[in-house]
């Protein structure tokens, strides 16, 4: 395995806040990284860092395979989309008044060249073949994660266990290498979880990166190959899950110790 | 339904083109006009999102493009024309480069500002735009023998093929790569940015669109009118225009259509109120937005729902 993602020495404060010091997290091509961490841990900053939402102040981000990766720092984020990197959000952000499909075409925006001048030119057979494309894609996409009965519908329209699945879906339009997931399983039940589990295990069987954002154990556990542990902005543990949740750093850190 | 409306409303436009009375042909010149004026702003404010208070500066660059490539260069008309919408265009370009660094309020606040700074700066630049007294024997155009005069019928048919293309252009941006992209950074400008849209630059474009159709608006006003001041720039038409917008339905092409026409022709059917008609309108209008706020013709817009729910 080559590795895709490497990450060094990441820093970022807010006012005095260290919200990531010093961070190092590092991903095989086809792995699935599990970060978790109490809330504040710098969890969701570490991704706003690697997608370009937000800019560290020191530190590395390398992304591509061995001889061809590029540094990240300083590219805005739409950069970072076309370079392969694609993301979901800890508070669902979907466009709420398109329809579900289009939620999800639009996530392949990336992946289509069609300017403005050409879509003015009824006959245009780029815009056609893209149009036919796109739909295609997000239709298969949408059948994917559960949700085909659902495309017309306006996104803001559904529930939340189906507006993660749009986000996904959304996400996986873009065809990225590095799949970034924060908290996808929060406010799912037990059966939307247990099939969301079941989708990132396919995706790993089909050769894509993911870095997981979770509080579950019970998520992260059994799907991920590697588990970086967080807290205040430090990473306090790294390995694979069985040693880190017998980790002391790590049992401390989320139950307290007795005094 | 959808046809028998369709065809309502070219029986409608057929019957306006053959009125005889001169009155009512300028009133439907205005609304022509300001159709083309409100379809422009409706691709900055109802598909980018942008709410634009400066609207009237790109109609003058227009207008005073016109005017001065024909004064002291001799174009004709129909050179002058695109040379209008390029000029205006280029200035919702340029004032845009700096208003867009902030939104919403603000942004309306800055292009408010910008349009009065040219508003002002067309006035006191004498020497140029004739100050307040403006700039006079702007040249009709003619198509071959025929001379559009100072009737205002050939100028009406001009404008409606002008309104024609540009509104099939409009209705095939929105439903376009670009015009999706548009309604991701009108709705979630983050994720929108992280789903690969360059916002900053669709949102120029969309500046840039709106400017190139307010300037064709500006040189037909021109060549029509003969004569210019910046009077006819005034803020208020800026507004007028956004509440056509508004009204019909943000994002509608054929709802701001609709609402032009609404709000041009209101004001004169209510002329018997006499000094009453304007507080009528905005009766009319305050209802309206109390029971149909999405507009005439639009689906719940972006616009409303950024009041509620600020954008993080």
């Amino acid at each position: 395995m080559s590795r895709l993602l490497e990450i060094s020495g990441l820093s970022k404060h807010f006012g005095g806040v260290a919200a990531l010091e010093e961070i190092a997290l590092e991903a095989e091509r086809g792995a699935i990284v599990g970060i978790i961490g109490p809330n504040g841990a710098g969890k969701t900053t570490l991704f706003n860092c690697i997608s370009g939402v937000i800019r560290p102040e020191s530190g590395r981000v390398r992304f591509g395979t061995e001889g061809r990766a590029q540094d990240l720092l300083g590219l805005a984020p739409h950069e970072i989309c076309r370079m392969g990197i694609a993301r979901t959000f800890q508070n669902i952000r979907l466009f709420p008044e398109m329809s579900v499909l289009e939620n999800v075409r639009i996530g392949a925006y990336v992946r289509t060249q069609a300017d403005w001048w050409e879509a003015l030119w009824p006959w245009s057979r780029r815009v056609r073949q893209e149009e036919a494309w796109t739909s295609e894609l997000a239709l298969r996409l949408l059948d994917r994660v559960g949700l085909s009965n659902k495309v017309d519908q306006t996104a803001g329209s559904l529930s939340y266990g189906q507006q993660r699945r749009v986000e996904l879906a959304r996400a996986l339009a873009s065809e990225p290498d590095l799949l970034l997931l924060d908290e996808p399983a929060a406010g799912l039940n037990h059966a939307e979880r247990q099939e969301l589990m079941g989708f990132l295990r396919d995706l790993r069987r089909e050769e894509l990166t993911i870095l997981l954002i979770e509080h579950d154990m019970r998520v992260v556990m059994p799907v991920c190959d590697r588990v970086t542990v967080l807290d205040h902005g430090l990473r306090i543990a790294e390995g694979i899950p069985k040693t880190v949740q017998e980790d002391p750093h790590v049992i401390e850190a989320y139950l307290g110790t007795e005094t | 339904m959808r046809k028998r409306t369709s065809l309502a409303f070219g029986l409608i436009l057929l019957l306006s083109f053959f009125d005889p009375d001169p009155y009512r042909s300028e009133i439907y010149a205005t609304a022509a006009l300001y159709a083309l004026l409100a379809l422009g702003l409706n691709v900055i404010v109802g598909f980018a999102g942008l709410l634009h208070l400066g609207y009237a500066a790109l109609f003058a660059v227009g207008a005073y493009t016109y005017a001065l490539l024909n004064l002291r260069l001799g174009w004709p008309f129909w050179l002058g024309l695109p040379a209008s919408g390029a000029a205006a265009a280029l200035a919702g370009v340029l004032l845009g480069l700096p208003a867009i660094r902030v939104r919403g309020d603000y942004l309306a606040i800055v292009t408010l500002g910008f349009g009065e700074i040219i508003r002002v700066v067309v006035t006191n630049l004498e020497g140029w735009t004739g100050g307040p007294n403006g700039l006079m024997g702007i040249d009709h155009p003619s198509v071959g023998p025929v001379h559009f005069g100072v009737d205002s019928k050939p100028y009406y048919a001009l404008l409606m093929v002008l309104i024609a293309f540009t509104a099939a252009a409009c209705s095939r941006l929105k439903h376009s790569r670009v015009g999706l992209a548009w309604a991701a950074v009108r709705e979630n400008e983050l994720a929108a940015s992280c789903l690969g849209m360059n916002a900053r630059q669709l949102k120029l474009l969309a500046l840039g669109i709106g400017g190139w159709v307010a300037g064709l608006a500006g040189c037909v006003f021109a060549a029509k009118q003969g004569t210019i001041t910046p009077d006819s720039f005034d803020f208020i038409v800026s507004v007028m225009v956004l509440a056509m917008v508004i009204l019909g339905g943000l994002g509608s092409v054929p709802g701001v259509i609709l609402g032009a026409v609404v709000l041009s022709v209101v004001p004169e059917l209510l002329r018997e109120f006499t000094q009453y008609r304007m507080l009528l309108l905005g009766l009319i209008m305050l209802l309206l937005m109390r029971w149909r706020p999405q507009g005439l013709l639009g689906p719940a817009s972006a616009l409303f729902r950024r009041v509620r729910e600020p954008a993080a």
